[in-house]
C-alpha cells in the first residue's frame, strides 16, 4: 500500500551509548513505536518523572494520513501534555454531522451542541501533523530518549522485566527494561513474539480513502451519503482537513481489485464523478479492508499493549488514535505509581479492565458502524436499505441510520470507584473525565476547570466553611476560592452544592463524590483508587 | 418490558390476514421481500420494547425450523 504515500518529516538515526554497553542496560519503561499512542505514553510518563526509552523501526513520520479526526477527549489529553492547544489552532473545527440518502439531508447530528468548554468537539488535522506536534514535545522533554531506526526483533521474558533485542543501521543490540509497552501498532512485532491471538472480525468491502487537495467552499461538516447519485449503490464520506486538504471515503464493495483501484486511471474518474470539474491534486491515496478486533488481556506480565496493538477498530467513529491516547495516558498515571511505590503491580490489572471495557464499547460501536455501511449479505442490505427509505419519513429510522457514531470517552465501571452515597444529577458521571466549564482563577484570568487539572490525584471542594486538610498525595482545589465558577456551569455539570467534594484521578476521571467534606472517606476512597 | 401475545388480538384474525396479503399482491419477490422489511422496522418500533422483540424473534426462527408437511 506504498502507492502516493510520501514522508513528511525525517528524523535521524543517531547511534545511542548503550549500543556499546558490555551488558545490555536496564531502564525503568521502554515503549515500542513512535505513533500516536507510544509517544502519547512517554511524554505523559515522562512528565511524571518515569524516564522513557521510545523506539521506533522508521527515521520518519507522513508516509499516509491515517486518521483525520480528533476528539474532545484526546485534545484535552493533548492539552496537558502541552501541544492541544496548537494542534485546535493547526486543525479544522467541527461539530455537525449531515447523513444523506441520495441527495436528500436524512439525518444531522451535534456533537456538542454546548458552551463552555475548552475543546471543541473534534478536530480535523492529518495524522503525521499529531505524531510531528507529539515527536516536537518529545525532544523538549530530557526524559524521552527517542530512538529512531530502532527496530525492536526479539523479546526475552523475565520475572522482573524483558530483554530486548533491537535491529540499528549500526547492527543489533540488547537492552533490560523493567516494564515494557507494546505500542507497536495493528502488526505489532511484539505481539507476535510473544504468540498472542487478535482474534475478531474482518469486514468484506474495500474502501478507497483519498486526500484531495483542492480549493473548495463544502462546508466544515462531516458529510456522509448512502447511494449517492455520484457513488450509487455505495457510500461516500467527505470532511475537511487543513490546507485545503479534503478527506474522501469510496465505499468499493467486496469484489474489486486492489492494485488496479489505486491507479490514479481509476482514481481520478471516480472523484471527479463527485467533484465535478473543479481541479484536484491527490495528496494520497489507499485501499482498506476493516478489522475490529482485540487481545484478551492487554497486560501479561511486565508487557503492557497500548493502541492499535491491542486493538483495532474501522475508522467510522474517529476511535482508533483517540482510544490509544486514552489508553496511554491510563497507563501513564498507573504505570509512575507503581514505579514510585505508591501502589503496588495490582493498580495495572485495572488498566487492562477500564481499556478492554473501552475497546469492547469501541469495537461493538465500530462493528455496528460498518456492519450498516457495508451489510454482510443481500438480506441484510435489504433490512438496512429498509431502514434507509423510511428515515426519509420517520423519526425512528432516521435514528437507525448509522454512518459511525463518534468516539467519547468511557465511563469506566472501575473498581477504583467509590460508589456514590448521596445523588448527584448533572452531566459529570463517576467513572468518567470530569466535565469542563469556564472558571476564573486567582489571578483573575479566565480559563477553563480541566486545564487548571495538573495530572495529579485533585480534590475539588465546593466552598463552604467546613473542611480540612486533603491526606498527603492530593491536591486540593477549592471552587470559589482558588477558582471562581463564575458562569455558574461547574456547580450545574458536577451538581455542586455548598460542600460538595469531588475526588479525582490524575486522568482526570470522577472516582468518588460526596455532598460534605469527610477526611476518612476521602482517604478511603483515594486508597482504593490505587488498588492498596 | 412486556411478553410477547401469542393468543390471537383480533377479533376478526381472517381480514388481518388478508390486509397483509393485499399488501403484497402482484409484488415481485424482492419487493415483497423489501416491503416486509420495512413493515418490520414500523412494527418493531411501534411495539417499543426490545424484549418483546426478542421473543418474537425467537418464536419466529424456532417455527422456522419445523418441516412443514404440507399435505394436499
Ligand atoms: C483510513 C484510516 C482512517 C483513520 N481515521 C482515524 C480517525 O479519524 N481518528 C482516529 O482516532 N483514528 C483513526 N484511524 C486509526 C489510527 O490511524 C490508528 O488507530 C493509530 O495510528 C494507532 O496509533 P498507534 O500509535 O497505536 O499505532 P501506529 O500509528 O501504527 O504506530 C506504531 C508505530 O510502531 C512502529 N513499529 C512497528 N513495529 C515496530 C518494531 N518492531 N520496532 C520498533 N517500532 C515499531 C511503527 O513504525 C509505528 O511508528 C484511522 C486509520 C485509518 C487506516
Amino acid at each position: 500500500m506504498a502507492d502516493g504515500r510520501k514522508a513528511i518529516y525525517h528524523y535521524g538515526y543517531r547511534r545511542s551509548p548503550d549500543q556499546d554497553a558490555r551488558k545490555p542496560v536496564r531502564h525503568p519503561v521502554i515503549v515500542v513505536g513512535a505513533g500516536p499512542v507510544g509517544l502519547t505514553a512517554a511524554i505523559d510518563l515522562a512528565l511524571r518523572g518515569v524516564p522513557v526509552v521510545l523506539l521506533d523501526d522508521a527515521d520518519r513520520i507522513g508516509e499516509g494520513s491515517r486518521g483525520i479526526c480528533y476528539s474532545k477527549r484526546t485534545l484535552e489529553i493533548l492539552d496537558r501534555l502541552g501541544v492541544g492547544s496548537d494542534l485546535v489552532r493547526q486543525g479544522v473545527t467541527w461539530k455537525l454531522g449531515k447523513v444523506y440518502l441520495g441527495d436528500d439531508l436524512v439525518y444531522s447530528f451535534d456533537l456538542l451542541p454546548e458552551d463552555g468548554h475548552k475543546m471543541p468537539a473534534f478536530i480535523n488535522l492529518q495524522q503525521y501533523y499529531l505524531e510531528k506536534a507529539l515527536v516536537e514535545r518529545a525532544r523538549e522533554i530530557d526524559a524521552v530518549d527517542l530512538r529512531w531506526n530502532n527496530r525492536v526483533s526479539g523479546l526475552d521474558r523475565r520475572s522482573d522485566g524483558v530483554t530486548l533485542t533491537i535491529n540499528t543501521p549500526d547492527g543489533p543490540y540488547r537492552l533490560d527494561a523493567a516494564w515494557l509497552i507494546a505500542a507497536d501498532g495493528a502488526r505489532s512485532t511484539v505481539r507476535g513474539l510473544l504468540g498472542l491471538g487478535f482474534e475478531g472480525v474482518t469486514f468484506e468491502d474495500k474502501f478507497l480513502i483519498a486526500d484531495v487537495k483542492m480549493a473548495a467552499d463544502f462546508p466544515t461538516e462531516r458529510r456522509f451519503w448512502f447511494d449517492p447519485p455520484f457513488h450509487s449503490g455505495q457510500s461516500a464520506l467527505m470532511h475537511r482537513q487543513p490546507d485545503n486538504v479534503w478527506r474522501i471515503d469510496l465505499q468499493l464493495g467486496p469484489d474489486v481489485d486492489v492494485d488496479v483501484e489505486q491507479k490514479p486511471d481509476r482514481v481520478v474518474p471516480r472523484l471527479k464523478k463527485m467533484l465535478g470539474e473543479r481541479p484536484f491534486e491527490l495528496e494520497w491515496v489507499s485501499i482498506y479492508r476493516f478489522n475490529c478486533r482485540r487481545l484478551a488481556r492487554f497486560v501479561h506480565g511486565r508487557v503492557i499493549f497500548a493502541g492499535d496493538s491491542a486493538h483495532q477498530v474501522s475508522p467510522f467513529g474517529a476511535r482508533g488514535a483517540n482510544s490509544g491516547v486514552q489508553d496511554a495516558e491510563n497507563l501513564a498515571w498507573k504505570l509512575a505509581a507503581v514505579l514510585s511505590g505508591d501502589a503496588g503491580e495490582a493498580l495495572l490489572e485495572s488498566y487492562n479492565l477500564e481499556r478492554i471495557q473501552s475497546a469492547d464499547e469501541n469495537i461493538a460501536h465500530s462493528t455496528r458502524s460498518t456492519d450498516f455501511i457495508a451489510p454482510h449479505s443481500p438480506a441484510e442490505r435489504a433490512l438496512r436499505n429498509a431502514v434507509l427509505n423510511l428515515a426519509r419519513r420517520c423519526d425512528f429510522a432516521r435514528r437507525m441510520v448509522n454512518s459511525g457514531r463518534l468516539s467519547v470517552a468511557t465511563i469506566y465501571d472501575s473498581p477504583l470507584t467509590t460508589p456514590d452515597e448521596d445523588f448527584f444529577a448533572g452531566s459529570a458521571y463517576l467513572g468518567a473525565p470530569v466535565p469542563d466549564a469556564p472558571v476564573r482563577t486567582r489571578s483573575g484570568r479566565d480559563g477553563f476547570l480541566v486545564e487548571q487539572l495538573t495530572g495529579t490525584f485533585e480534590l475539588m471542594h465546593m466552598m463552604n466553611r467546613a473542611r480540612s486538610n486533603p491526606p498527603p498525595g492530593i491536591k486540593m482545589t477549592v471552587i470559589g476560592e482558588d477558582l471562581h465558577d463564575y458562569a455558574g456551569l461547574v456547580a450545574k455539570r458536577l451538581d455542586a452544592t455548598p460542600g460538595a467534594t469531588y475526588l479525582l484521578r490524575p486522568d482526570q476521571h470522577l472516582c468518588a463524590r460526596w455532598r460534605a467534606f469527610d477526611p476518612e472517606k476521602i482517604a478511603a476512597a483515594y486508597a482504593r483508587a490505587l488498588t492498596r | 418490558m412486556g411478553d410477547l401475545v401469542t393468543t390471537s388480538n383480533f377479533p376478526n384474525p381472517d381480514a388481518v390476514y388478508v390486509t397483509l396479503i393485499d399488501a403484497r399482491r402482484g409484488m415481485s419477490e424482492a419487493d415483497a421481500a423489501a416491503l416486509d422489511a420495512r413493515l418490520v422496522l414500523i412494527l418493531a418500533n411501534h411495539i417499543g420494547d426490545l424484549e418483546v422483540l426478542r421473543q418474537a424473534i425467537g418464536l419466529a426462527r424456532k417455527t422456522g425450523q419445523t418441516n412443514w408437511a404440507l399435505g394436499e
